[in-house]
């Protein structure tokens, strides 16, 4: 009965975990670019979910809209402003880069909020439900299931829709989806501006399940980095997959070690895959 | 005993045969051409005898030592060097430095003023001496090739495979490659071509073989080559190669 | 006259420094010595070879944890410090082997996750190294201002040190192979250049000096934790100084630290809030407005003006 548990809450740890990464996935898959601001990205959306529900009383599952259209605003403007000016750049110099804003983005939090952890705490909580002897913490599941709704209509953009079409031809490859007429700048901002989209939802949602804080923001960038390497890059699936295997490791991990080596066991499971298999348990495919 | 020798050469990429149980030998001071329709396989077999790949199965032996299995570089500083069919120079590098790589870590020039005699021989050799001190990054395509040649020059190698070194070029600058291609022949350089010009081909080589599919079609005399039934079919299709043997005149 | 040289005679005369009997300008002197030692270092690995390291943290910390808790146990400090070099260097070779066949994002990622383990492991590992709470190491029996001379010249004869290292690789083979490497590896590969064995090399050569340093450092401060010296940034301060002053130069990163510090002094006394910001903004202006450094620029405008003399 206790893994049944144990495995419950790593299946919805883990559909947490692929929302946040879904986004950061994409970004790299798409511009070759390691969003260093990922993490803060999803910590602005938790803290536009807070003062939503703390000013105006809205419920931070209709937060995820203002949160995503607000990020996918301030995502696209940096990608067209700053990012765009060293896309093809070597490594270190994007990393560095969206180091450097992240730098940036983490301060001005840091001195609009302060460091003070802080939490939605709802008027009217769901509580949870037990069944058939198993908790079900009912605000978590549905926060994974609005973040399944959401991935689910991401999937949906990139498949249906022109504009998703064309993110996928870049994915590809650039040069030819150029040569067919595709904006590539254009896209490229449009990406990471969902991207970002991504991680505000996901901050809006999580600002349920997680202490909000500027300093939560590197590990949601870990967690983001370590299902990438788990599941594979640019790939919706790649991100789901990921994400679970990460949420059950995290689970049964802090059942035999203690939670508190949740996150080093995930760091050594990561260097072990990028020495022997740095395209992740999906492999390099996984195109929608 | 033959300078390069190929046995059953195979090399699998997932389920895709790119090289098809290949022999070849080839014998000291030779020039062969390895020809075939794109997507035969060619530079394949020249990046399984150079090391980068390892060959699904067969052997690669050279002088006597297997090379299967080997390093690249390993394989560079026994004496095969190789050009790249798309150049690959060192960019933010000068011509004399470019050079002077192989010189010192393939050939193993014992000092700098050593490598910088060897690198100069080549450049002269190859016609670049006025542009020694000018960056890769700066030279013109044909140039580029020439310096790829020279690197390899400057490796002291005893079998150099050229991959598409004509490709690019106008034809005045390929007669000039032709030129130095014969003159690094005469200096006892055995070469194996791959190329596409059949009168580049025709000129240079003693003897051609023709690769389809991964695997080896024919292989023999430029003109035996030419009137190979199979050949014809693989570059021109059936129909040609029919009608073309309906035209053959009695020998 | 030669610039290593004029290098060499600018740290005799930063030696002197103690003359002037300020403690304050003491400190900032072992500060700059420390920063130079990080930042030559990390230039071999990421400025000439072109492998983006993030790793300079985790040689730093198992350094800075090696000297203290050999101090603790009794070792003399000299001692203590080359033995956490020497750690540093084979804990290097053993992690370079493995993850330097990694290119650009999945190196970037791995080399970084490294100082991610060991701040787990060394804040896990309570019973030798204090875990969370830290270690304290053993008072020294000397006067202030002999140990703030002490640490000073010793910091300073590391960077020396590690200036002679940047400088036998700049002119040798080494640098050679390195450039080489960075340009194109594939060719390098092919000029007959053992490409594995030169990076796991470049690698080890980055991380000796910045061991010791971390044991320095540990001695210096008397009192270390995990996350302070395994800390993100002391990865990417040395990076950042590097690329001010010019990445793949001998004499970028000694600049790029000095004006570093510089910057970080006054940015700290008086805009202590947002520090971290300002070290954003100077990235994004470094990224977009000398992306070869100080000395790059430099170099770019003599050649220029050059040109405009009518040389070629």
């Amino acid at each position: 009965m206790l893994y049944a548990q144990i495995l419950l809450n790593g299946l919805v740890l883990g559909g947490l975990y692929a929302c946040i990464s879904v986004g950061f996935s994409l970004v790299w898959g798409v511009l070759n670019v390691i969003n260093v601001l990922h993490g803060s990205f999803v910590v602005l959306g938790s803290y536009i979910a807070y003062f939503a529900y703390a000013h105006f009383g809205i419920h931070p599952f209709f937060s995820i809209i203002i949160a995503g259209a607000l990020l996918f605003a301030l995502g696209y403007v940096v990608q067209l402003g700053l990012i765009n000016r060293v896309v093809g750049a070597p490594v270190l110099t994007t990393l560095v880069l969206t180091f450097g804003l992240d730098l940036l983005l983490n301060n001005g939090m840091l001195l609009a909020f302060s460091a003070d952890y802080r939490s939605v705490q709802l008027a009217d909580p769901l509580g949870s439900a037990v069944v058939g002897g198993l908790v079900f913490p009912l605000d978590r599941l549905v926060a994974m299931l609005l973040a399944g709704v959401l991935t689910g209509l991401l999937y949906l953009l990139l498949v249906r829709s022109k504009i998703g079409r064309a993110i996928v031809a870049v994915r590809m490859d650039r040069e030819a989806a150029a040569l067919m007429g595709v904006d590539v700048k254009k896209i490229y901002a449009i990406t990471f501006g969902i991207g970002a989209l991504m991680a505000g939802a996901a901050g809006s949602l999580l600002s349920l399940v997680f202490p909000i804080s500027p300093l939560a923001g590197s590990e949601y960038l870990s967690i983001a980095f370590i299902v990438c390497i788990l599941g594979g890059l640019g790939s919706i699936s790649g991100a789901i997959v990921g994400g679970i295997v990460l949420g059950l490791i995290q689970s049964f991990g802090a059942l035999f070690i203690g939670p508190q080596h949740g996150l080093t066991i995930a760091f050594v499971l990561l260097i072990i895959l990028l020495i022997f298999k740095p395209t992740g348990i999906m492999g390099r495919r996984g195109y929608e | 005993m033959s300078i390069l020798e190929l046995k059953g050469l195979t090399q699998r990429f997932g389920g895709l045969i790119a090289v098809n149980d290949v022999d070849l030998s080839v014998e000291a001071g030779e020039i062969v051409g390895l020809i075939g329709p794109n997507g035969a396989g060619k530079t394949t077999v020249v990046n399984l005898i150079t090391g980068v790949f390892k060959p699904s199965s067969g052997t690669v032996t050279f002088k006597g030592r297997r090379l299967d299995g080997l390093k690249p570089y390993q394989i560079s500083r026994m004496g095969v060097a190789r050009t790249y069919q798309v150049v690959q120079p060192f960019p933010e590098m000068s011509v004399l430095e470019n050079v002077m790589a192989p010189a010192i870590f393939a050939a193993g020039a014992s000092s700098k003023a050593e490598a910088m005699r060897a690198a100069d021989e080549a450049i002269d050799f190859l016609g670049l001496k006025d542009l020694r001190d000018t960056l890769a990054s700066e030279l013109t395509l044909a140039e580029r090739k020439r310096l790829e040649l020279a690197k390899s020059l400057a490796m002291k190698p005893e079998v150099l495979l050229l991959d598409e070194v004509n490709a690019g070029l106008n034809p005045a600058e390929i007669e000039i490659a032709l030129e130095m291609i014969r003159a690094i022949a005469a200096r006892g350089v055995t070469i194996i071509l791959i190329e596409h010009l059949m009168k580049v081909v025709m000129s240079l080589c003693s003897r051609i073989v023709v690769l389809h599919h991964g695997a080896k079609i024919a292989e023999g005399k430029p003109d035996e080559i030419t009137k190979n039934e199979k050949v014809i079919q693989a570059y021109l299709g059936n129909r040609y190669a029919k009608a073309n043997a309906a035209e053959k005149p009695n020998v | 006259m030669k610039r290593p040289v004029i290098a060499l005679i600018a740290f005799a005369i930063i030696a002197c420094l103690p003359l002037l009997g300020d403690n304050y300008l003491l400190r900032l002197g072992t500060m700059f010595a420390m920063y130079a030692v990080l930042a030559q270092s990390w230039n071999i690995i990421g400025g000439y070879a072109g492998y983006p390291s993030f790793a300079t943290a985790a040689f730093f910390g198992l350094g800075a944890y090696t000297g203290a808790i050999l101090q603790g146990l009794g070792w003399p400090m000299p001692l203590a410090w080359v033995a956490a070099g020497l750690l540093a260097a084979v804990f290097a070779g053993a992690m370079g082997s493995a993850i330097l066949h990694l290119k650009g994002h999945y190196f970037a990622i791995a080399s970084l996750v490294l100082a991610e383990v060991l701040l787990e492991v060394t804040t896990s590992w309570t019973s030798l190294t204090g875990g969370g709470m830290g270690l304290n190491l053993p008072i020294i029996r000397m006067s202030i201002a002999a140990q703030a001379r002490l640490f000073f010249w010793s910091m300073l004869g590391l960077a020396v040190l590690t200036f002679l290292m940047s400088w036998y690789v700049s002119a040798g083979r080494i640098g050679f192979a390195l450039r080489c490497i960075r340009q194109n590896e594939d060719a390098s590969s092919m000029v007959g250049i053992n490409t594995t064995r030169y990076k796991v090399v470049a690698f080890v050569m980055s991380s000796l000096f910045v061991g010791a340093a971390g044991a320095l450092y540990a001695s210096w401060v008397f009192y270390i934790e995990p996350p302070d010296v395994y800390s993100v940034m002391t990865t990417i301060r040395p990076i950042v100084m590097t690329m001010l002053g010019g990445a793949g130069t001998l004499l970028g990163p000694v600049i790029g630290s000095a004006i570093f510090l510089v910057i970080e002094e006054v940015v700290w006394r008086n805009f202590l809030s947002v520090h971290a910001a300002v070290l954003g903004i100077l990235i994004v202006g470094l990224i977009f407005y000398l992306p070869n450094g100080i000395v790059g620029a430099v170099a770019r405008r003599f050649r220029k003006r050059g040109a405009e003399n009518g040389e070629t």
